[in-house]
């Protein structure tokens, strides 16, 4: 039955190949799906080993050994043919390694794909030193690693960098405005409170009452009620 | 010189270790180090096109490691492949290198001090990564050449400020999804075919009529996805403008015109040489939707950009506009169309530096690139404003500049193989984009006011004083890149025909339907 | 938005698992990988060639060089970017001090590492001059030795490593591995062959043309384990110290 078949073929057969994407979506998923941002990075790990994992189970030959020479094929070995003086080159290695056979050949895995493998774990390994990099300035420019905070303060300080230039003149004008005014003001007062009272204390009990006047008055008016009472 | 090929990669991979030490010798050093082996590898590019185009197949072969190629069909080693469109757009990807190189000193200095030896290290690097790709004739090479321009990448842009990081945390994930996407169905390939040499994977497919394999299939799925999210293509585009708008100034001039570009080809080339024509467009289903995803791509980045009251963004959004006029180019399966799409390449990767070369002067002078800032700016840089419109002009596709030109071809493509679709929406983004700069001459051309009252006959009227009207150009060293930029714009445009013959030489292998021909 | 993710996820498994009935057997010795002349060539012929007995030494150094040169670059770029990103980050922000831990190193493990360290070295040395014969090669001693500094850096202070290797001569070191193995390959070319085509360097070297090979692969592995032993110091010492390369963890 085809659905059987399927199954077997799929699942029993070439096994490897399930086990590696499932690895693979759980990496993605986790990349996608989680919050924080060194878990993100915990799943991009993940995802790259899937892929490693797939390459190298490219290479597995039944029945053969690693990818270096046994000792009878050794180039260097005790079999290889060494050179007489009629055909051995001046300067010339006494070794003369011979081609292996297609019947030998069946019996080293393929070496191919464990060289891009090394590449690309070296380039995971660089990756993943960058990442972590850029999540300590983010930690340290914004104060946390959890995306939905981040994105909060990223949203923020973007309206305001993209603010007008007009919208900020004005802006800054009318602080620059609001500012003189209250200086005006605390001039003013302390000016008034000196001439009402001869004592020089008077002034600096002036100059402290003319401060609170920024603040609404409620404020003032709460300080000036307990005055009478005492 | 029978090794320039050698020579565009070994300039500036030298001079960014060189430019790196330099730190500890002279730092003023990096910069005229960094100018000098951009010029050697620009040197070596002009040799190279030059050699592909005298010799007898339009094709140099350049075995890396000297593993010959009469060993087996395609050769044991890596290989270079210079036919005429590579070497075309590795030089188009030096001479922008050579000229945003000149253009950064300045803004080097003011916006990343300390850091300019691994700023210019950093820069060549990925310089050497994206011409690579242009030249490099194997699958996995080619993996490894994306990582290193990708690096770099995150790097420049990183270096910038703490919302420059946030914004290369969300590059580097999405951007590590398309390289290993890309990786896995590289891997499918080797799984079926056994080589990982590009023509050497196609001669395999053919041979073997592996053109109906699930795995083959799935290959151009995961090997396609994961080179469209690395250029930005709409829905996978969300990286893009945060990182070029929030990057140090002269990292957006530099990645802006180049990076989506080059992956773009890279879309040809395994479209072309890799799969071969006939399994990319008959044996999938990409001929019959990708037009369709292009139509809303086109259509959602122009009204994104109409949006943006910012030029950085504004152009970001264009970016993203223009990959798509590039995907459907190819996509719609017809020669003119894909001649449009590989002369687009080219003049894109102009007009995008001219653009950006602008306004990193703009935000130089100005201190902001809103559009609110720029009152009076043409009686302030009367030469930087002409250089930044010729850009313009060609992004809207006016003649004589290179963007009327690849236009054109684009429609023609179009029109000929019957999908008015992407004609007619090409046309109306054609439209979004006179809107877009045509708002931009009146803010600083004409005296318009912020809510549009005209006031009158000239910059005097804006009740602007003397003072922030007076002629203040920028610094020669940011406005001669500009202007050899948009020389190059027009000059790409007046010999347009030279550029689509070389083009068309290169296109003679391929065997691409013509279309409906109109009498 | 965990959910909304689960969809892309789910169809490129289910488009994955769909591709997995078309491969070839687990093991298959007939698979088209294993059978394809290109890795019949690498095990057959590398001993002719370059008679190196690691096979996948040979196919890293020598008929992959290239790609080799590059992963190399890629590790160089990672530290450059690291220092880049994390250098006067933290100017003007007080350091955390709640998860500080103040301890003076521990005597049985300083004694400990001062006996191992020098083992370990050695030990660096034998897997990179090894690996044309055992599994090895310039990464693995390149980690190997890097690995040392930062077990120096983990027993004692981050100043005490910074002392024995500082960033400046981890850096020189880092590109002196580039220019050592771009310059074997520049020399090639000089010579008359292709760029990393090392039997030219027998013009040079009183050795046949396959000894050339051999030879001039050492010499490219050990250009690519200054790099990555002088990187994976300044990786650790960035990360640990949030650029400030004070104190460490």
């Amino acid at each position: 039955m085809e659905g059987g078949s399927l199954v077997s073929e799929l699942f029993i057969e070439r096994l490897n190949y399930c086990i590696y994407v499932i690895l693979l979506l759980i990496g993605l998923w986790a990349m996608l799906a989680k919050r924080n941002l060194v878990k993100k990075l915990i799943g991009m790990s993940i995802f790259q080993t899937a892929i490693i994992l797939f390459y190298v189970s490219i290479a597995v030959k039944k029945d053969a050994t690693i990818p270096i020479y046994l000792a009878e094929h050794d180039p260097h070995g005790s079999h290889a043919k060494v050179a007489t003086e009629e055909n051995a080159t001046e300067n010339q290695v006494a070794y003369n390694p011979v081609e292996l056979k297609p019947e030998t050949v069946k019996g080293y895995a393929n070496p191919l794909p464990h060289v891009l493998m090394l590449t690309a774990i070296v380039v995971g390994v660089a990756t993943l030193g960058l990442a972590l990099a850029l999540t300590q300035r983010i930690y340290q420019g914004y104060g946390t690693i959890e995306e939905d905070e981040l994105l909060d303060k990223l949203d923020r300080a973007d309206e305001r960098a993209s603010q007008s230039p007009i919208i900020k003149e004005k802006r800054n004008a009318q602080r620059r405005k609001s500012t003189q005014r209250a200086k005006a003001k605390a001039a003013a007062g302390s000016v008034t409170k000196s001439n009402m009272a001869a004592k020089p204390s008077a002034v600096t009990k002036g100059k402290k009452k003319a401060q609170p006047k920024k603040s609404p008055s409620k404020t003032s008016a709460t300080k000036a009620k307990p005055k009478p009472k005492s | 010189m029978e090794n320039a090929i050698a020579w565009i990669f070994i300039f500036p991979l030298f001079g960014s270790v060189f430019v790196a030490l330099s730190r500890y010798v002279n730092i003023k050093l990096a910069y005229p180090i960094s100018v000098l082996s951009m010029a050697g590898a620009l040197w070596a590019g002009v040799e190279t096109l030059q050699q592909a185009m005298a010799s007898p197949n339009h094709e140099i072969s350049y075995l890396l490691g000297g593993w010959t190629l009469d060993l087996y069909p395609r050769g044991v080693g890596i290989e270079f492949r210079a036919d005429l469109l590579a070497s075309m757009i590795a030089l188009i990807v030096l001479g922008v290198g050579l000229l945003v190189t000149v253009y950064s000193k300045i803004h080097v200095e003011k916006e990343t001090p300390n850091k300019e030896a691994i700023y210019y290290s950093l820069m060549l690097l990925q310089i050497t990564g994206l011409a690579g790709i242009c030249l490099t004739g194997d699958a996995f090479n080619l993996y490894v050449l994306i990582e290193v321009a990708a690096l770099t990448g995150y790097g420049l842009i990183a270096m910038g400020s703490n919302r420059a990081a946030a914004a290369t945390y969300n590059y580097l994930i999405l951007g590590t999804i398309g390289a290993s996407l890309y990786l896995l169905g590289v891997g499918y390939l080797y799984i079926k075919t056994g080589t990982l040499n590009m023509v050497g994977i196609r001669e395999v497919i053919e041979a073997n009529g592996l053109a109906d394999s699930a795995t083959m299939q799935v290959a151009f799925v995961l090997i396609g996805v994961g080179i469209l999210i690395k250029m930005a293509f709409f829905p996978f585009h969300a990286w893009l403008p945060n990182a070029y708008c929030n990057a140090p100034t002269t990292t957006s001039c530099l990645l802006a015109p180049l990076v989506t570009k080059v992956m773009i080809y890279v879309m040809i080339r395994m479209v072309l040489s890799v799969f071969g024509v006939e399994f990319s467009f008959e044996s999938t289903i990409w001929v019959s939707c990708m037009p369709w995803l292009v139509v809303i791509a086109i259509v959602c980045a122009a009204f994104l950009a109409l949006s943006q009251r910012e030029i950085k963004r504004m152009l970001a959004y264009l970016i993203v506009a223009e990959v798509g006029y590039m995907v459907g180019g190819v996509w719609i399966y017809n020669y003119y169309g894909l001649i449009g799409s590989i002369f687009h390449i080219i003049s894109d990767a102009c007009m995008t530096l001219c653009l950006f070369l602008g306004a990193g002067i703009i935000l130089h002078k100005c201190k902001t690139t809103h559009f609110d800032g720029l009152r009076g700016l043409f009686s302030r840089m009367p030469l930087t404003m002409i250089g930044f419109f010729i850009g313009g002009f060609s992004i809207i596709g006016l003649p004589p500049t290179c963007g009327f030109f690849s236009k054109w071809y684009l429609i023609t493509g179009g029109m000929v193989s019957g999908r008015w679709e992407y004609m007619v929406v090409l046309m109306f983004s054609t439209m979004v984009m006179v809107v877009l700069f045509f708002r931009l001459i009146e803010r600083i051309h004409l005296a318009v006011d912020e809510s549009g009252k005209d006031l009158g006959k000239g910059h005097g009227d804006l009740g602007l004083t003397k003072e922030q009207t007076r002629f203040d150009e920028a610094p020669l060293v940011m406005l001669v890149p500009l202007l050899v930029s948009a020389a190059t714009v027009l000059i790409i445009g007046v010999y347009n025909q030279d550029v689509v013959n070389q083009i068309e030489t290169f296109l003679q292998a391929y065997d691409l339907p013509k279309g409906v021909e109109y009498k | 938005m965990k959910l909304l993710s689960l969809i892309p996820v789910i169809a490129i498994g289910v488009l994955l698992l769909w591709a997995g009935q078309d491969f070839p057997k687990w093991g298959d010795v007939e698979s088209p990988a294993s059978k394809s002349p290109v890795s019949s060539h690498f095990i057959a012929n590398t001993g002719v060639d370059t008679e190196v007995p690691n096979m996948v030494t040979a196919v890293l150094a020598d008929y992959r060089g290239f790609d080799t040169m590059f992963e190399t670059v890629v590790v160089f770029i990672a530290g450059m970017a690291v220092i880049a990103i994390l250098r006067g980050s933290s100017i003007g922000r007080p350091r955390r001090k709640d998860h500080e831990v103040e301890a003076e190193p521990d005597l049985i493990v300083t004694n400990t590492v001062r006996l191992i360290v020098p083992v370990i070295q050695i030990f660096a040395f034998y897997v990179l001059a090894h690996g044309h014969v055992s599994p090895g090669g310039g990464f693995q001693g390149g980690v190997l030795m890097g690995a040392s500094f930062i077990l120096i850096a983990l027993s004692w202070d981050l100043e005490k490593a910074m002392s024995r290797f500082p960033i400046e001569r981890c850096l020189v070191v880092a590109a002196m591995g580039i220019v050592l193995y771009g310059g074997i390959g520049l020399l090639s070319m000089m010579l008359g062959g292709e760029f990393l085509d090392y039997a030219e360097l027998e013009k040079i070297l009183p050795v046949s043309r396959e000894m050339a090979r051999y030879h001039a692969m050492l010499g490219v592995e050990i250009g690519v384990g200054f790099t990555v032993a002088a990187i994976m110091f300044v990786l650790y010492a960035n990360l640990a110290s949030e650029g400030r390369l004070k104190e460490g963890l």
